[in-house]
């Protein structure tokens, strides 16, 4: 026994054991630890701040001005040939006649209604211009242009023009001329002005051209006499092609980010500035002043948010001028600030009871310490969370009004009305639409991983298992 | 991966089981590959899909239940052409908001009510006026009388009356009916004074002679009396049955009665109209399709091409996005002009900049109705607007255009600064105001809108604010003159100039901008009154000119449109004035 | 219970009214009015119009009309369509809104936890890796972009076979509420599944499902009875906004499919200023909305019994 009470000894106390052997993480250093352990918010957070970048740094490197026209090249492809010929201005062209006798006929008494066309002169983009000898005992003749040969199955495509008055033998096209393959044809109209069954054909690739004032106004000669008729010039460049007004896809996407994302981030940043205000005022007050204002709140959320959206779209009667983003974001504030306040209004009733609360307030803190330094940086994390997650919702309200025709007034762009434009031409110009797409589409993904990130690295209890 | 192991009760319980899920959150555990965790995930994996099966077979249940509760909704998804029931199927751009002839203003609800309904006189297939329920009819300067069919009928039975046709009339000049085309009535004697409430509606210069003979007292000699009797607001109406509707006539099927070639036997309120053909018309052997189903109501382009790529209507409409496609699908396209004629309209209200001669010449020498066209509109029939007066128009023998040559548009850039710096110096401005461009909402509007505005910057300098509002601000703006200039347009009711000439007179409410000519005025009041046709044409020819060169407006473009059409479907008649398209000609081959 | 549902709906009541204020309120502050017209109608005319829809009162008697008016369920005469009311309209198009939205209701409930639970169970396995791209999609591409390549897609597959699979637009038949429903489904779906994998990863590691597993417990039975019923609770609790996510976004489908519903109409009358029907259609998805939002509470008060309704 003896042994035994030997072999009690005193332990030495080790101080190490009370010492932090690493270096204490405040709550935001913690988050952000966990948070780069996150692969995909990471990602996400890199995305948004190129974003960022993109949009405020973008259009001082690329200084392509938005709405600037060039009209010379309308919804035009990424990776499209620039290469154009000066050519003298347009000059109006008096065309063709030819003398005719006889009175016009029935499509079946013409002897010879096969019409024999040329072109005139160099098919350009300019202009395009056909001629034909007289059919005799036709009223008129209709003309045709199309993309591919008409012959296999006499598909003569578009009809661009009836000319109806017999002596004219001669057309000049200018519709929307692009240097491809184009297939004219001409038909004669009998009497009653029906077409005759028989065509002739010509085909063309007009050449792209561009007169040497346009050169000049499109910034690619200093003056016109530094252009000589003949030379070859190459059209301004559009990395990204053009839209349907032939404006720098790559600058409108850049100035549609600024109205995007701005109305993304700022409006969801004011309505939750209002609710936190909002919610904490009731939190804190507590009894019955909470209760009605929190009625009031769930009144406000009561409201069919789109709908009102519209209403208070056309309330604002924006005027001449304005783009429209400040009604709109004035709007979303109105209508979203509720669910802000609620949530904050929930964390203060929560953290009120809290023991560090009670115990701070026991140690004399004064109310104005007890917000400072226990509510707001307490509620930090879930507003930052919230805020996070109401960006992708803003930008789609934004796209949704674009697309019914309520969201920001033309010529402001922004990726909803670009999109919304570019549905129109989804079958021929795709990239007038897929751009914009990505773009509110990386968007809302960014933020929406950056919030389920941020969410699971700053609140331990909300967060998911991944 | 824990649940995994549940078939091994006494398995050692996992260590990250027991504290470790908070780190487990931030880096996910690989499932150890045990055979344990694959018999679990194929029993759930067996268990989900049949839980998905019966989700699908619910789902389709739900569906099927629905789609019966809901029949009465229902549209049909028949073929465009049905050449045995001889049905055409088609697509409507929008709802007639109601089918009353004296109150409808759309060009729908003239669609729809040129089918069911028929004047006294109407329009052939070549655009001219033939008999409709009148067999015959005299015009003179004071009076038009009318000789009505016996075998005109109601779609119930009874007889078309010249009490019908006089009921009609006096409805539409009611005040209390409000119509907004009792105007197109005004060369009735007493019309106006009676719809302003001045007179009763009994002093209206309307005899009735006897059920088949309708005399009408003339306002003024008017050139195209005839012509108007093809208009929607001069279409026919019982009485007893407009009554016996109680203020709903026209808002649906049963509150119709129809005595033109088509009945409406199944109108769901934005979903589909359909009209079969009317027993009672008296014209039968006119009408060769037995009924017109309007299976879709949409103003979506894009989805009214897709249903005629999936053979469900048998004709589309087109826009320039879309003729590539149709290029490459070696569609039968045709194109035709429908008569509408789009300007920008300028405000002459003295307060306004644009009251300026100089400034409105500057604009008009930098506004390229071509490059408008043939570059950013890119469809063809839309022709580059030269005249307010559309090329179609007839004049003395031929055309109008053909006999009275528009002045022809000149872009001169530095003519038109010129303009500009005289138009500032009177103005007394060293810079411009910015000016308000007024516009719809529609897209065509907002590309026009947005080319203008850079014409305007780049070539005159000028700062336009485009002002975009929704189809009643932009009218209400209109009227209260709160702009300087407006995307605008008009189309005709009836096929003589006048419908176009007289829309600047100075008394002319539609004349939003205000201009006030009296020289214009006094030729407006020849082309009214006169029954000479050289002499009112050469008014119209005057009226052009002084449209030019005051500048009254800027001319834009005559609208026109291209579309596809099923080949098989002959004798649709597509128009500028009248009932468009009108397929009461149209048969169906093979 | 009965308590609690007395007092939800006295509030639903006085939200309406809350709602039915603040239309009236920011309709009568639209600048412009919706009787003006294309053609100009002289002044005669324009006073006759409004004495027929009132507009000649105060603003405070307008007011009170419209309240008495409401209260008999009577929304009024339509501006744009003169000779139909507003009950009319509610009446005809709703049904078609109200199919078209519990048919996406479905798709996206069944769909979000059928996928949710598959991509749980194989995570970052194939089923789940694509399931996830699908949400992705759906979470991020806005749904009118997404209409539009679904019509186009019906097309090509019309094409591809020759004859009408699905039909591209229109309404009436079963097969034409196919693809709206599924497109406008999708974005909520995408939401739910992303809800249910997280709510299935979560249980998994529940001392109940350890417990079951320990007992020797069949793994169907655990599977369905343990970890499905579970997971499923927080998806209901969503359902209540999801409702009003997908009523709005209906008027997206409704436009793209040329569908006769209501939210169409909508747009079209804020097109026309059509007073009438606008304040009719807001309050009647106010109305709407609350009382379904009510509903799932209740709902789930029923659905799980640890949540006491009081």
């Amino acid at each position: 026994m003896a042994e035994a009470a030997l072999s009690f000894e005193r332990v030495s106390v080790s101080r190490d054991v009370e010492t932090i052997s690493r270096p204490s993480l405040s709550y935001w250093q913690d988050a952000w630890v966990r948070l780069k352990a996150n692969t995909r918010a990471l990602v996400s957070l890199y995305i948004v701040i190129a974003l960022g970048v993109f949009t405020l740094a973008g259009p001082l490197v690329w200084q392509v001005d938005p709405s600037a026209q060039d009209l010379d090249q309308i919804s035009v492809a990424p990776g499209t040939d620039r290469a154009a010929v000066i050519v003298p201005r347009y000059q109006p062209w008096s065309g063709a006649t030819a003398r005719v006798e006889g009175p016009a006929l029935q499509a079946q008494e013409m002897t010879a209604p096969t019409v024999s066309v040329d072109i005139v002169g160099e098919p350009t983009t300019q202009a395009v211009r056909i001629q034909w000898d007289a059919v005799p005992g036709a009223s008129g003749y209709r003309v045709y242009r199309n993309i591919a040969d008409p012959a296999p199955d006499d598909h003569l495509g578009l009809p661009l023009a009836d000319i109806l008055t017999a002596d004219r033998v001669s057309f000049e096209d200018r519709l929307d001329l692009k240097p491809r393959y184009y297939f004219y044809s001409v038909v004669a109209l009998d009497r009653n002005s029906m077409p005759a069954p028989v065509y002739n054909t010509v085909a063309t690739v007009p050449t792209r051209v561009i007169t040497a004032e346009e050169a000049v106004a499109r910034g690619l000669a200093d003056t016109p006499d530094a252009l000589r008729l003949g030379d070859t010039v190459h059209l301004a460049l559009h990395p990204f092609g053009t839209d349907y007004l032939g404006r720098d896809m790559l600058a409108r996407l850049m100035h549609g980010a600024r109205v995007s994302l701005f109305i993304g981030i700022v409006a969801p940043f004011v309505y939750v500035l209002i609710g936190i205000l909002y919610g904490s005022a009731a939190g804190f007050a507590g009894g019955r002043t909470d209760q009605i204002l929190m009625r009031f709140a769930d009144f406000v959320v009561a409201l069919p948010f789109l709908l009102f959206m519209i209403l208070f779209r056309i309330l604002f009667g924006i005027e001449g001028g304005d783009s429209g983003i400040l009604p709109m974001m004035i709007a979303m504030a109105i209508l979203a600030w509720p669910a802000a306040a609620r949530l904050v209004r929930g964390q203060i009733l929560q953290i009120r009871e809290e023991g560090y609360v009670s115990a701070s307030r026991l140690l004399g803190a004064k109310t104005n310490y007890l917000v400072l330094r226990h509510m707001i940086p307490n509620t930090m994390g879930v507003i930052l969370v919230t805020l996070t997650f109401a960006v992708p919702s803003a930008i789609f309200t934004e796209a949704f009004l674009s697309f019914i025709g309520m969201g920001v007034a033309p010529p402001t762009p922004s990726w909803g009305s670009m999109c919304n434009e570019g549905i129109k031409t989804m079958l021929t110009h795709p990239h007038e639409l897929v751009f914009p797409a990505v773009f509110i589409s990386i968007t809302v993904l960014a933020f929406n991983l950056l919030g389920d990130g941020l969410r699971d690295a700053l609140d331990a209890r909300m967060r998911s298992r991944e | 991966m824990i649940s995994g192991r549940g078939h091994t009760p006494f398995a050692p319980r996992p260590l990250a089981a027991a504290g470790g899920t908070d780190t487990a959150a931030a880096k996910p555990q690989p499932a150890p590959p045990s055979s344990g965790a694959d018999i679990f995930n194929k029993t759930a994996g067996r268990d989900l899909l049949l839980l998905g099966l019966a989700a699908i077979a619910g789902f389709v249940l739900l569906m099927a239940v629905l789609a019966w509760a809901s029949e009465a909704t229902g549209g049909a998804s028949n073929d465009a052409l049905d050449p045995v029931t001889g049905t055409v199927t088609v697509a409507l751009s929008t709802e007639p908001p109601q089918l009353d002839s004296t109150r409808a203003t759309d060009m729908v609800s003239g669609q729809v009510l040129g089918h069911t309904m028929e004047g006294l006189l109407r329009y052939d297939q070549f655009n001219r006026i033939v008999p409709g329920v009148a067999e015959r009819w005299e015009i003179d300067s004071e009076r038009a009388v009318f000789h009505l069919r016996a075998d005109a009928r109601w779609s119930e039975g009874s007889p078309v009356t010249a009490h019908d046709f006089a009921f009609a009339w006096r409805t539409a000049l009611d005040p209390a009916t409000a119509s907004e085309y009792a105007f197109i009535l005004y060369s009735i004697k007493n019309a106006r004074a009676a719809n302003i409430g001045e007179l009763p509606l009994d002093a209206v210069g309307i005899r009735i002679p006897d059920d088949r003979t309708l005399v009408v007292e003339l306002e003024r000699p008017t050139a195209y009396f005839d012509k108007l009797m093809a208009f929607p607001t001069f279409f026919p109406i019982k009485e007893s049955f407009y009554q016996a509707t109680d203020g709903r006539y026209g808002a649906d099927a049963e509150e119709l009665l129809y005595n033109g070639p088509f009945a409406i036997t199944r109108w769901v309120h934005g979903a589909s109209l359909r009209m079969e053909r009317n027993p009672h018309y008296w014209d039968q052997d006119r009408i060769r399709i037995q009924a017109i189903d309007h299976a879709y109501i949409t103003s979506d382009i894009n989805a009214v091409i897709n249903l005629y790529k999936d053979g469900k209507i048998a004709m589309a409409g087109l826009s320039a996005e879309t003729l590539e496609d149709a290029l490459d699908r070696r569609w039968n396209l045709h194109r035709f002009v429908d008569g509408s004629v789009f300007y920008i309209g300028l405000n002459h209200r003295p307060e306004r900049v644009t009251s300026n001669l100089n400034l409105r010449k500057a604009m008009q020498l930098v506004t390229d109705s071509a490059e408008l066209v043939y570059k950013v509109i890119k469809l063809p029939g839309n022709l580059p607007g030269e005249s307010l007066f559309p090329v179609w128009l007839k004049g003395v023998n031929g055309y109008f255009r053909q006999e009275y040559p528009a002045p022809r548009p000149v872009i001169d850039i530095d003519r038109a600064r010129e303009h500009l710096a005289r138009a500032k110096e009177e103005l007394g401005y060293d810079e411009m105001p910015p000016l308000i461009f007024l516009t719809g909402d529609n897209p065509a509007s907002n590309k026009q809108s947005e080319y203008f505005q850079e014409v305007y910057k780049s070539r005159l300098g000028l700062e336009v604010k485009i002002d975009r509002q929704i189809f009643k601000q932009r009218l209400a703006k209109m009227t209260a003159g709160d702009y300087d200039m407006v995307l605008a347009g008009w189309g005709p009711d009836y096929a003589d100039p006048l419908t176009f000439g007289d829309l600047f007179a100075s008394w002319n409410q539609n004349n939003r901008g205000r201009y006030a000519n009296p020289v214009l005025d006094e030729w407006v009041a020849v082309a009214q009154s006169s029954l000479d046709p050289e002499e009112r044409m050469q008014a119209f020819a005057a009226i052009q000119r002084i449209l030019h060169d005051d500048v009254v407006i800027l001319m834009n473009y005559e609208r026109g449109s291209v579309y596809v059409r099923d080949p098989r479907l002959q004798g649709v008649v597509r128009r500028a004035v009248g009932t468009d398209p009108d397929f009461t000609n149209a048969w169906i081959e093979g | 219970m009965l308590r609690y549902t007395v007092k939800r709906l006295i509030q639903g009541v006085i939200t309406v009214w809350f709602i039915a204020t603040a239309t009236f309120l920011a309709m009568h502050s639209i600048p412009g009015d919706p009787l003006t017209s294309d053609k100009a109608v002289s002044e005669e005319i324009r006073k006759n119009l409004e004495a027929k829809y009132g507009l000649d009162k105060p603003l405070g008697e307008q007011y009170v009309i419209y309240l008495a008016n409401m209260l008999q369920g009577d929304f009024g005469i339509s501006f744009s369509q003169e000779n139909r009311s507003v009950n009319d309209i509610i009446r005809e198009h709703f049904p078609v809104s109200a199919t078209l939205g519990i048919l996406a209701i479905a798709f996206a409930g069944l769909g979000g936890i059928l996928f949710g639970a598959l991509t749980a169970l194989y995570r970052n396995r194939l089923p789940d890796i694509a399931i996830m791209f699908l949400v992705i999609l759906g979470i991020s591409v806005p749904s009118f972009v997404f209409a539009a390549l679904g019509q186009l897609a019906l097309v090509n597959l019309n094409d591809l076979f020759g004859t009408s699979v699905l039909p591209v637009a229109g309404w009436g038949t079963v097969l034409h509420m196919v693809a709206p429903s599924l497109v406008l489904g999708l974005g909520t779906m995408a939401f739910l599944t992303r809800l249910m994998r997280s709510s299935m990863l979560e249980i998994v590691n529940s001392d109940y499902v350890r417990t079951a597993n320990s007992k020797g417990l069949p793994p169907t039975r655990i599977f369905l009875k343990h970890q499905l019923r579970n997971a499923i609770l927080p998806v209901i609790t969503v359902l209540g906004p999801s409702i009003a996510a997908i009523t709005t976004g209906g008027f997206v489908v409704e436009l793209v499919f040329a569908i006769p519903g209501l939210g169409r109409y909508f747009v079209e009358a804020v097109q026309q200023s059509d007073y009438t029907v606008i304040m009719g259609t807001t309050v009647f998805y106010g109305a709407f909305l609350v009382f379904m939002v009510i509903v799932v509470d209740l709902l789930y008060g029923l659905v799980d019994p640890r949540v006491r309704l009081e």
